[in-house]
């Protein structure tokens, strides 16, 4: 057994905060989060893109980048949506929604761009 | 119109409720019972006794019977199955109209089903197996206070089953003391924790002392992790004011969920409790104590899959389930079966599952199914490919149990759960694959890696106790 560790999570530590759905997992690679955007595609869900300033990441609502991609099957299209939204909010979470409108919630939802978060 | 004439005395019941040509209603509530009948006794006479004292019918003729029609009123026994791999005991399925059940009172259902009858003599035992509500009264009932979807959108948990975590121990813990183990976990990762079925308002942990310690390390984790949290705060007790009392208490300090045992509690307060929940805003967990004493033995009680149903009817939105894997095992099939009635909204007849009728819930929400028993990281490959996403793991002692404490069982918990969703959105097959994709998620977790140290890696074995019924038991 290896030795006892510290769970070191702190209010004035900002890697402490998480983002849900994936978000205790490392940051995933291009290759991984494509793999994502094609599981979202493959469930007949809608695609979109969400963005916050870190600081009201707790919010229900961030903001809209577009309109969800209704219908949108194209994985790079999405991603290159995904990456336009980061570029013009570099200091913005950003985060890559699949809207179900069966059940009219949503199917998925994971953080894809990290902002830097302040204490 | 024929009239009737009155002549006092004992009838056989099947001259009155055996109907084997009875053509079937869409409104009639339909029930399945496995009878074991005493020796001597026909198949179609117990049947039909069934039916008749789960109705109109009692022992003898009464001439206030001719003041009514009760070709209207009573029920029907129009089938009879026999049972795989029992010869001793057989099914036999009941018509009950409609008009004979208060609307929205499974109190009043329940009270004709499984009422008198089950003690009666003519039956040694007897087991409700299924029960087809109709949709017209479906629509009678509230259902759940919110529902999946909304209780998604109020947590804002999406694409993945949820964390839970039993505090333990049971009973002795202060309310402070308490505090402190329901905040480790939640500021590890964990999306709920969960008062023990039996934490109600005992001398060293009083209700309130405990919702308040409770509320701070809900808080504090919220602040600190930036994610929804919650703790079932259980309002079981032991009258209605008093569990309203709990409630609106719950609610006038921000809990987003409270927590009921709808057996031990009764079915009365359950939904009165359920309309409040739905009325104020709050989520509500439900526990199920006492289940195993009416739906373990094959041949006499009631069946889980119908206590799952009218805990749909009368409102919940979390439901225990059993694990199939883990402590409390439960036959998967069957499991699969009822956790489908909790969740969907059609569930069609599948004897494979131990499914003996449609059943239509028209828009009645689903409810969480909850995994909860025995079960650690090891299981989490096995619990998703089996549950999906529309449910709450529950890890007691996986998550308490850990090395370092439950910041970190928990932390190792929702890796796994993590890496185990992330795998099979890509393809993978969990439960093949279940052990290399918790190997490569523990190389940057060192808190999974100690969790999978001490738990070893488990063997699935589905040889069970509470079997459905085949040829060959």
């Amino acid at each position: 057994m290896s030795e006892m560790q510290d769970y070191n999570s702190k209010l004035s530590d900002p890697a402490s905060r998480r983002f849900e759905t994936f978000s205790y997992l490392p940051e995933m690679t291009d290759e991984q989060i494509r793999k994502q955007v094609e599981y979202i595609v493959k469930q007949g869900w809608n695609p979109a893109v969400e963005h916050t300033e870190p600081e009201n990441s707790f919010d229900h609502y961030w903001y809209m980048w577009k309109l969800p991609m209704f219908g949108e099957t194209d994985v790079d299209t999405i991603l290159k949506e995904a990456e336009l939204c980061h570029k013009a909010h570099p200091g913005h979470h950003v985060r890559l929604v699949g809207y179900d409108n069966y059940k009219q919630s949503q199917g998925t939802a994971m953080v894809i761009y990290r902002g830097p978060i302040e204490v | 119109m024929a009239t009737k004439t009155y002549s006092a005395g004992v009838k056989e019941y099947r001259e009155t409720y055996w109907e084997p040509d009875y053509p079937i209603k869409e409104s009639d509530l339909l029930a399945c019972f496995k009878i074991t009948p005493q020796p001597g006794v026909s198949r179609e006479e117990a049947a039909a006794a069934v039916a008749a004292e789960s109705s109109t019918g009692t022992w003898t003729t009464v001439w206030t019977d001719l003041l009514t029609d009760l070709d209207h009123y009573k029920g029907r026994a129009y089938r009879i199955e026999d049972v795989p791999g029992d010869d001793e005991t057989f099914y036999a399925f009941i018509a009950y109209p409609i008009d004979l059940f208060e609307e929205g009172s499974i109190v009043n259902v329940f009270t004709s089903l499984v009422g008198n009858v089950f003690g009666f003599k003519a039956v040694r035992a007897l087991r409700l197996e299924d029960v087809r509500f109709p949709l017209h009264y479906v629509m009678t009932c509230s259902g759940p206070p919110h529902g999946i979807q909304v209780e998604r959108d109020k947590m804002n948990k999406y694409g993945r089953p949820l964390l839970g975590c039993t505090i333990k121990p049971k009973l002795g813990l202060s309310a402070k003391n308490y505090g402190r183990a329901v905040y480790e976990c939640l500021r590890g990762g964990l999306d709920f924790t969960k008062d023990d079925e039996n934490v109600n308002s005992q001398p060293f942990l009083r209700w309130r002392d405990r919702f308040d310690f409770v509320m701070e390390a809900i808080e504090k984790a919220e602040v600190e992790t930036g994610e929804r949290k919650g703790h079932y705060l259980n309002v079981t007790a032991p009258t209605p004011e008093e569990m309203y009392k709990r409630a609106e208490y719950a609610k006038e300090i921000g809990a987003p969920i409270i927590m009921h045992d709808y057996i031990t509690a009764g079915f009365c307060a359950h939904q009165g409790l359920s309309n409040w929940c739905r009325d104020n805003g709050m989520l509500l967990h439900i526990h199920r104590a006492m289940h195993a004493v009416l739906d373990r033995n094959p041949r006499h009680g009631i069946h889980f899959r119908v206590l799952t149903k009218i805990l749909r009817l009368m409102g919940g939105d979390q439901l225990h389930t059993g694990t199939v894997v883990g402590k409390l095992e439960g036959d998967r099939q069957s499991t699969l079966g009822w956790i489908d009635l909790l969740r969907k909204p059609y569930v069609e007849e599948d004897r494979s599952r131990g499914i003996f009728f449609d059943q239509d819930y028209g828009a009645m929400p689903g409810a969480f199914a909850v995994a909860s028993g025995g079960i650690h990281v090891w299981h989490m490959p096995a619990l998703l490919s089996i549950f999906g996403d529309d449910a709450v793991f529950q890890f007691g002692g996986g998550t308490l149990g850990h090395p370092w404490g439950n910041a970190a069982g928990a932390c190792a918990n929702r890796v796994a759960l993590e890496a185990c969703v992330q795998a099979r959105n890509e393809g993978r097959e969990l439960e093949k694959e279940g052990k290399e994709i918790l190997t490569t998620a523990a190389k940057h977790s060192p808190e999974l890696k100690a969790a999978m140290d001490t738990w070893k890696e488990i063997k699935f074995e589905f040889d069970v106790v509470d079997k459905l019924d085949t040829a060959h038991r």
